[in-house]
């Protein structure tokens, strides 16, 4: 046991957790935030993606203990108040989700994933989606969302 | 229609209302759910697919750290808790029933396939009952695997209810009538196929969280389900047998489906029953292994197909003789999924004088297979379309004129085919060429020559498509050995200010039913859609109903609603007659309004509302007050979708990989409430299909053990292995229902194997490639070309 504390959303979390917690069972079961989401045990599903100090990260992959003072943003923090994020707003508009259950973290990596490249083409995010698997929306309609989100975000294409 | 309907009525793309709390991380899935003081359950599950358990030795993990309780199938049957049952048999071709197997909730005696629960282990957090399952030892006595199904007659007796391990040997429609067909053909052409074994993976893993509250004696379960009122009526009325009333189930927000959670499965009776035993609440969550391991798969069917043309090349006749592997249980919907959904289906879009086939389902040490997507209608459709293919090849002609000489002529609907249906009504040739227009089929020809000079196989193929769903006329359901009524269920209630709370049966599960419910009654009462919210999942608060699978949502569970919403019309006329002192015949009931006719005389509907609530002046000696109907809705028939899909790919000759690189699907749906959603359900049923005809392939080593067992193994579709999808539509309205209706989840799934493969085998048909199984898989893909050189170079 060990105590872990980092930033989530903005707030300080503090607690008292087993050496091998998962960074995705502190968010869920410790701090009690459920919208970070565990599809599969072998990192492939992407619906535990979060953000670590800015960069995606699948949060089934690292322990708590790694993430001791980071600065970490789940989907419960993207949007500001009740003014969803634009990729959050894109997904909305072009019906990007169906079940729901890999959108947060489909939403958290197409956010980084345009942060970094605000002009990404249809083939970037195709291939920047390979870690995320969704089964209801055969992904035409995540790469608009995508796509929309970018243009929101100020990109040209 | 007034300009609210327009804005967000029946044929609206409105953007779902459900969609915030899940773009927030707010939605609630069951494993998201927790109860204080619950416990964890830990399942242990057999490593071997068959073998006699000779004794269980459960001390050790009785005294590890944190565990509450250790139970085996024993204490379950000591409790004489019953397993899960069959929900459809089918008679067998010698007048002999379906062998039904027990199926107990946990192991007894014997195992029958890799997963197969031997004790639950109880304890304060999941990792301690998972450390304190490891301390269970298991001595069992190894029996011969039944893997290979088409075989499996003659492997080692799995069930002793099950002789030559054969759970039903099924069939449908005139074998001589089809023979003499057949044998007075000009052509025979004959092909086998097979429709790989698939794992339906939805992204939610499978979750149960079950409490008992002693005070009285009742129950309350949150499930991954996609029909809660099934899993109530299941669980109290044959595996606990307890009253109804005492069993609450709830199937919150559900993270996808595909048949996978339509069943009880084992997991959520015993976390029921351990619930009353430790006197905690119980919760158990799947990982994606057990997932692959014990959620039922889909599909396993090889078909022998023989088909029949004349001197003109239209179709004489079609025998198919199957053998489908239906895994070490009887699931509940395993039985008619490849008979009654199957073979009823083989006559597809085409005009067939004779059809016989024949359905042998096989008991194997590997998982249960029940329903995916599509559940009978993708094996018919494949095994048809991929013929039809071939045959249009063997006599050289257009595979798109083969179709069409031989679609049923759309003036003979209704149409009754040799297997069963009546086709109510249908028009195939527009949806044949509007999807070779969207796809500029009559060009291919120059984009295959560019795609040679590249050093690549460019190639077409076509799949044209019915389906029988909107699941079903509940007498045909019971004729044909279904134990269930198949009808559905919705109450509206209208509050007192006009606003609408809707309580349906249906079960959304990502399928956007908030909306599209809510568009219909907005539509058809002439008021805001925000105002009307739709209720779903739990047995509480919904009327009794039968859930969502089979595309059934909108043309039986949406139909219903449309007969509570005319009732609420035909009793707010009585209501507005009174008001307006005028003959409930002159009331029109128009854009929300009831208006008496030919006057300017008239109430709003939140007016009728608060009159029936507020009943000061109100016909009560003839009336009750209040505004609330159910509906009971029971289709007349199926509905049945129809659609051409053409896929264009390119096959790279240096590493056999197969990359689709066009799409067009054109679907006739009858009307559509909400095209967007229709569409997003278009695109998720094509990927699943083209994910079966490319990637996913469950695989059974010889010894039953599950090779692909995770997402290292288990190829599912990424986002950079699919094309975009161009969908377009025909439209003739169902005459079945009153929303013409018919329904859109399986069709893609339905619709794309065959013509992707059809793609496939045309792009390699100029090296003499005939035939390509599923998946083509680049590995196997690159052998076949290297085959076809190889013998070139003979």
């Amino acid at each position: 046991m060990g105590e872990i504390s980092l930033k989530l959303n903005g707030k300080l979390e503090t607690r008292d957790v087993a050496d091998n917690t998962l960074l995705v069972d502190f968010i869920r079961e410790h701090v009690g935030l459920t919208g970070t989401h565990v599809g599969c045990d072998t990192s492939q599903c992407g619906a535990c993606v979060i953000h670590l100090d800015g960069v995606s990260v699948k949060a089934c992959t690292i322990l708590a203990k790694q993430a001791e003072g980071a600065d970490i943003t789940t989907i419960e923090g993207l949007a500001d108040g009740d003014e969803l994020h634009p990729m959050q707003e894109a997904f909305h508009e072009n019906h990007g989700l169906q079940c729901g259950f890999c959108t947060p973290g489909m939403v958290m990596s197409a956010v980084e994933m345009v942060t970094k490249n605000k002009d990404i083409s249809e083939d970037e995010i195709r291939e920047g989606l390979e870690g995320n698997i969704c089964r209801c929306t055969g992904y035409h309609n995540i790469v608009q969302s995508v796509k929309a989100g970018a243009a929101k975000m100020g990109g040209k294409n | 229609m007034n300009e609210v309907t327009k804005i967000d009525g029946i044929g609206s793309s409105v953007r779902r209302t459900e969609d915030k709390k899940f773009l927030t991380g707010k939605g609630k899935y069951t494993d998201d759910i927790n109860r204080p003081g619950q416990v964890q359950a830990y399942f242990l599950r057999s490593d071997v697919a068959h073998a006699k358990i000779k004794k269980i030795d459960i001390k050790n993990a009785q005294s590890a750290p944190g565990v509450i309780g250790v139970f085996t199938g024993d204490d379950i049957a000591a409790d004489k808790v019953g397993g899960p049952i069959c929900g459809w048999v089918v008679p067998c071709r010698d007048g002999s029933a379906t062998k039904e197997p027990p199926h107990p909730l946990l192991a007894q005696g014997k195992v029958r396939f890799v997963g197969d629960a031997i004790a639950v282990v109880l304890a304060e957090t999941a990792e301690q009952a998972k450390s304190g399952a490891e301390l269970i030892d298991v001595d069992y006595e190894e029996l011969s695997p039944v893997v290979d199904f088409e075989n499996a007659g003659d492997g080692a007796q799995i069930h002793d209810e099950v002789p030559n391990n054969c759970y039903f040997d099924w069939e449908l429609g005139d074998e001589k009538a089809t023979a003499d067909a057949l044998s007075g053909a000009k052509k025979i052409v004959k092909l086998r196929v097979r429709n790989n074994r698939l794992v339906p993976n939805a992204m939610e893993p499978r979750c149960a969280l079950a409490e008992f509250d002693n005070l009285d004696d009742s129950y309350t379960l949150h499930t991954t389900s996609q029909n809660p009122h099934l899993t109530r009526l299941v669980l109290a009325a044959f595996m606990f047998a307890i009253p109804e009333s005492k069993l609450r189930v709830i199937a919150p927000d559900v993270g996808g489906g595909f048949g996978s959670k339509i069943y009880v499965y084992i997991e959520e009776a015993v976390c029921v029953w351990a619930s009353k035993k430790v006197g905690r609440p119980v919760k158990w969550t799947a990982d994606r292994t057990q997932a692959f391991l014990t959620d039922c798969h889909g599909r396993d069917h090889v078909n022998d197909v023989q088909l029949g043309l004349d001197e003109n090349n239209k179709i004489v006749g079609l025998r198919v003789d199957t053998v489908c592997n239906l895994g070490a249980y009887l699931s509940a919907f395993s039985v008619v999924v490849p008979t009654y959904l199957h073979g009823t289906l083989l006559s597809g879009q085409y005009d067939i004088p004779a059809i016989y086939t024949n359905v042998k389902g096989m008991a194997t040490n590997t998982v249960n297979v029940d329903a995916y997507r599509g559940a009978g209608r993708p094996e018919a459709t494949y095994l048809l379309e991929r013929t039809m293919e071939t045959a249009a090849r063997e006599v050289g002609m257009d595979p798109a004129e083969f179709r069409r000489i031989n679609f049923i002529p759309k003036d003979a609907f209704p149409y009754q085919t040799q297997v069963a249906l009546q086709y109510d009504i249908g028009d195939y040739e527009p949806h044949l060429d509007k999807a070779m227009e969207m796809i500029d089929y009559s060009n291919f020809e120059k984009r295959r020559a560019e795609a040679a000079k590249r050093g690549m196989y460019r190639g077409i193929g076509i799949s044209s498509y019915i389906e029988a769903c909107g699941l079903a006329p509940s007498a045909v359901v019971g004729a044909l050995g279904g134990r269930v009524g198949l009808w559905e269920s919705a109450s509206v209630r209208v509050n007192p200010t006009g606003t609408i709370s809707v309580f349906t049966g249906s079960h959304s599960h990502g399928q956007g039913h908030a909306t599209t419910f809510a568009q219909i009654v907005a539509d058809k009462l002439g008021i805001p859609m925000e105002n009307v919210e739709v209720v779903h999942g739990d047995t509480d608060k919904t009327p009794f109903g039968m859930g969502s699978y089979g595309s059934r949502s909108l043309a039986s569970g949406g139909s219903a609603i449309s007969k509570a919403v005319d009732k609420i019309i035909n009793k707010s006329k009585k209501i507005a007659a009174h008001l307006l002192e005028a003959s409930e015949d002159d009331i029109d009931f128009k854009d929300g309004k009831f208006v008496v006719g030919g006057t300017d005389k008239e109430k709003a509907f939140g007016e009728i509302a608060l009159a029936a609530y507020v009943p000061h002046n109100y016909p009560l000696e003839t009336l009750e007050p209040g505004l609330e109907e159910n509906a009971f809705y029971d289709p007349t028939n199926f509905v049945y979708p129809s659609g051409t899909h053409i896929a264009e790919v390119e096959v790279d000759p240096a590493t056999g990989v197969v990359q689709v690189v066009d799409w067009a699907a054109c679907d006739d749906f009858g009307n559509l409430v909400n095209p967007m959603i229709v569409e997003g359900q278009v695109h998720g049923g094509i990927a699943q299909g083209i994910g079966q005809a490319l990637l996913e392939d469950a695989h059974y080593d010889e010894n039953g053990q599950l090779l692909t067992a995770s997402y290292m193994d288990y190829c599912m579709p990424r986002a950079d292995d699919l094309p975009s999808f161009k969908v377009g539509y025909t439209t003739t309205p169902s005459t079945v229902n009153d929303l013409g209706v018919k329904g859109c989840g399986e069709a893609g799934a339905i619709a794309s194997p065959p013509a992707l493969i059809n793609a496939v085998i045309d792009a390699l048909s100029p090296l003499g490639v005939t035939d390509m199984s599923m998946p083509a898989t680049p590995q196997k893909v690159w052998k076949a070309i290297q085959d076809s050189q190889s013998v070139a170079a003979e």
